[in-house]
């Protein structure tokens, strides 16, 4: 009965094997390529920020920058530390809420005002470059009926309804600044409760369509919103700020081919161009680094 | 299923990560609980605490015990690591009793008649418990790798790329082919899983096979 | 770890409309539902089987391909499909109900068939030659005769489904596994590990419950509990 023992010796010498190999899917360590800057490219948990990072990423490749991905990671609050201690260090993200998670006080009004707060309140090590014309806000989002059974054409016309009204959002809404209780402080919003959903994705499309929520979170750039005859609710006063398209990157690899890259796509993205890209991958189904790539050759950037 | 024929590459790709991310904690595990089920099985008075104790871990739902880790293993939190050892302690908490089970059922007149050959409590164990424990044990870890390659899905939502990204994928763009795609593949790298841990034991066991003259 | 006693500590967090309290309460009603219904379809079908041996390997090879069955992959797909055909709330309860039954399904079913397997042949000719017919040998006789093995199945089955309920929160629903998914969104480990926590500790006491129970329903007559249980590995290992 010696196979036992050939067995188990086998066992330890594949575990062995396993933990010193480079090339296997454990070894999550990013290796620098001679000469290169290596680039490591997270995303967010929704489809518009995983194809940000495509497209920031098949633009670098381009330029011969040595890049990995690592999408679908979660919420702001998962992928921010993830981002300060250099487990990725390229991120799209949005202006206003980004700089609103760094300092729930900040000014989000402009697009220049949002990344001054970003600049200001950033870690040493992190980096923010141009941001895009494009810009994907929160929004508090209706459906028609509910938009004319009230009136309803600004967040602020919700305010003698929202006691009667559920509120559906990304499970991070219920504490944060910019979710129900910076509604509650900037427009006296107080929802009868809160429900958490997705990250505006298909639960809380479901959920506003089959009346579990009266008012909810969706992107504006959200092909859902028009295939459902939904009604966004105009912002008067500010609250989700401006939330331009932004590149935010390890301070280590920000070289100026890297910075270089970035600002061109950047300089690129106009919010209808952003909208229908991410129709392509939500409504068409196709896949976020073929609509990346396709785009990028579109626009002379690959 | 066009889209399975237009992702043959990705879901290959993800199907390897998978079945690493499901295999070596199913061997790391089997290690651990070979010493741990031998010292239930060995000493009485451990065997409820050890028993009870290794398969209470199993309680703890995937989710937590991927985002805890980090903090436990100091390992960053987008590393597989946190998941290799999650399923390690998910594959003890399996395997211990199984282990404890298959060595209780060797019949002691072996172990007698071993002991009368001269043979030493170490050697007795690698030569004849542990192989006659093999077929209680393979069951055992057949249960675990089906159960394995199912909780390995749910790190999707701590983004490390398996057959679970396809699920996350699916369901944030509204979209079902990737989902179904998603969970054939796991019932098929269960099902591989499953028959290569009976091969392996049924080489193992040749007295068990029929026919065999022994 | 003191994350953790300080999130357990904190009496605002038991109770409200979301504290620990009324979460319990949610896990332990999706739980139960579960349960009924999986057993309601899995133990007369696996006392079917185990009386009357017909379509055994069918039935024994579907349940445990449903094991291998990814139930994160399983919930997605059922709220995707299910859901916009559903009312109200019940648009993502139902999905998460049936993906929670089909995990329940494979243990309640072989505790099942089992159990009636592994009935004393001679219990059954004895009943037979008292002039017992089919179905009154499978109600008094194999019935309580398979009672330890089958409520093991429904044992094993209530602690995976109280460690799986959590995922229920994934698509928006009550129970511990909202402590999870919320701290995992506010990075609050506390949160996180507290409901960790408390989904092992349910589990515990449920489990418990079910010994008690156990004890309180099986005939004396066959509390000679090692034939049973050995009966019982024997029967899952081999399938």
């Amino acid at each position: 009965m010696k196979k036992i023992s050939v067995v188990l010796a086998v066992v330890i010498a594949t575990l062995g094997l396993a933990s010193c190999s480079s090339t296997n899917p454990l070894d999550s360590s990013p290796s620098a390529s001679a000469g290169g800057t290596a680039v490591v490219v997270g995303s967010a948990n929704f489809p518009e920020s995983e194809l940000l990072a495509q497209i920031y990423a098949q633009a670098l490749r381009a330029k011969g920058v040595t890049v990995t991905t690592k999408l679908n990671i979660g919420s702001r609050e998962t992928y921010v530390p993830a981002l300060k201690s250099g487990e990725i260090n390229l991120i799209p993200e949005y202006t206003g809420a980004f700089a609103k998670y760094l300092n729930p006080d900040a000014d989000t009004g402009t697009t220049e005002a949002a990344l001054a707060a970003v600049k200001a309140a950033l870690p040493a090590n992190l980096t923010v470059l141009d941001p895009a014309p494009a810009q994907d806000n929160d929004s508090i989002t209706v459906t028609k009926q509910t938009a004319e059974t009230y009136g309803l054409t600004t967040i602020e016309d919700l305010v003698p309804h929202a006691s009667q009204m559920v509120l559906g959002g990304p499970p991070e809404w219920k504490t944060r600044s910019y979710g129900v209780p910076g509604l509650k402080k900037t427009y006296g919003l107080q929802f009868k409760s809160f429900k958490a959903l997705d990250t505006a994705g298909p639960l809380t499309v479901q959920a506003l369509k089959n009346g579990q929520v009266q008012a909810a979170n969706l992107f504006t750039t959200d092909p859902a919103i028009t295939a459902n005859g939904f009604v966004t609710l105009t912002d008067t006063k500010g609250f989700f700020g401006s939330q331009n398209v932004v590149p935010v990157v390890g301070t280590e690899v920000a070289t100026t081919q890297v910075s270089d890259t970035l600002n061109a796509v950047s300089a690129k993205l106009d919010t209808s161009t952003l909208a229908g890209l991410v129709s392509q991958v939500v409504t068409d189904k196709k896949d976020a680094d073929q609509v990346a790539q396709q785009w990028l050759q579109d626009v002379g950037l690959s | 299923m066009t889209w399975a024929l237009n992702h043959v590459e990705d879901i290959g790709g993800l199907l390897a990560s998978h079945a690493v991310l499901a295999a070596v904690p199913l061997l790391i595990g089997l290690l651990l609980a070979i010493p741990v089920g031998w010292l239930a099985h060995q000493q009485h008075w451990l065997r409820t605490p050890l028993v009870v104790g290794t398969g209470l871990l199993y309680t703890i739902p995937s989710l937590a015990m991927f985002i805890v880790m980090p903090l436990v293993l100091g390992t960053g939190i987008l590393d597989p690591l946190n998941v290799v050892v999650a399923l390690s302690i998910y594959t003890v908490a399996l395997l211990v009793r199984t282990v404890a089970d298959g060595l209780d059922a060797v019949p002691a007149q072996a172990l007698d008649a071993a002991t009368a050959m001269g043979i030493g409590t170490p050697r007795r164990f690698f030569t004849v418990e542990l192989p006659l424990a093999v077929p209680v044990i393979a069951a055992g870890l057949r249960v675990a790798a089906v159960s394995n390659v199912s909780i390995v899905s749910v790190a999707a939502l701590l983004g490390i790329p398996q057959l679970g990204s396809l699920f996350t994928d699916g369901f944030q763009r509204n979209f079902i082919d990737p989902i179904v795609v998603g969970i054939i593949a796991c019932l098929i790298l269960a099902l591989v899983f499953d028959s290569l841990i009976g091969l392996f034991s049924r080489w193992l066991t040749p007295w068990l096979r029929p026919g065999s003259a022994t | 770890m003191t994350f953790l006693w300080q999130w357990l500590g904190d009496p605002a967090n038991w109770v409200g409309p979301d504290g620990i309290w009324v979460r319990i309460g949610e896990h332990l009603v999706y739980s139960a539902i579960t349960l009924v219904l999986a057993a309601a379809l899995a133990i007369p079908l696996g006392l079917w089987v185990g009386h009357t041996g017909k379509a055994r390997r069918l039935v024994v090879n579907v349940a445990n391909g449903a094991r291998a069955l990814p139930t994160l992959g399983l919930l997605f797909l059922a709220v995707l499909v299910a859901g916009p055909l559903l009312p109200g709330d019940l648009a993502f309860a139902v999905p998460a109900i049936l993906v929670l039954v089909i995990l329940a399904i494979p243990p309640i079913l072989a505790g099942a068939y089992a159990g009636v397997e592994a009935v004393d042949r001679q219990a059954v000719d004895a009943a037979r030659g008292m002039g017992m017919v089919g179905h009154q040998v499978l109600l008094n006789v194999e019935l309580p005769c398979a009672l330890p093995l089958m409520l093991g199945g429904l044992r094993s089955a209530a602690l995976q489904v109280i460690a799986t309920a959590t995922l229920a929160a994934s698509v928006s629903l009550g129970g511990l596994g909202r402590f999870l998914i919320d701290g995992q969104a506010y990075r609050d480990y506390g949160q996180m590990a507290g409901g960790a926590v408390l989904v092992a500790a349910l589990a515990m006491v449920v489990d418990v419950v079910f010994v008690g129970f156990q004890r309180l329903v099986v005939s004396p007559g066959l509390t000679s509990s090692v034939v049973t249980r050995r009966g019982l590995r024997e029967h899952l290992s081999t399938n």
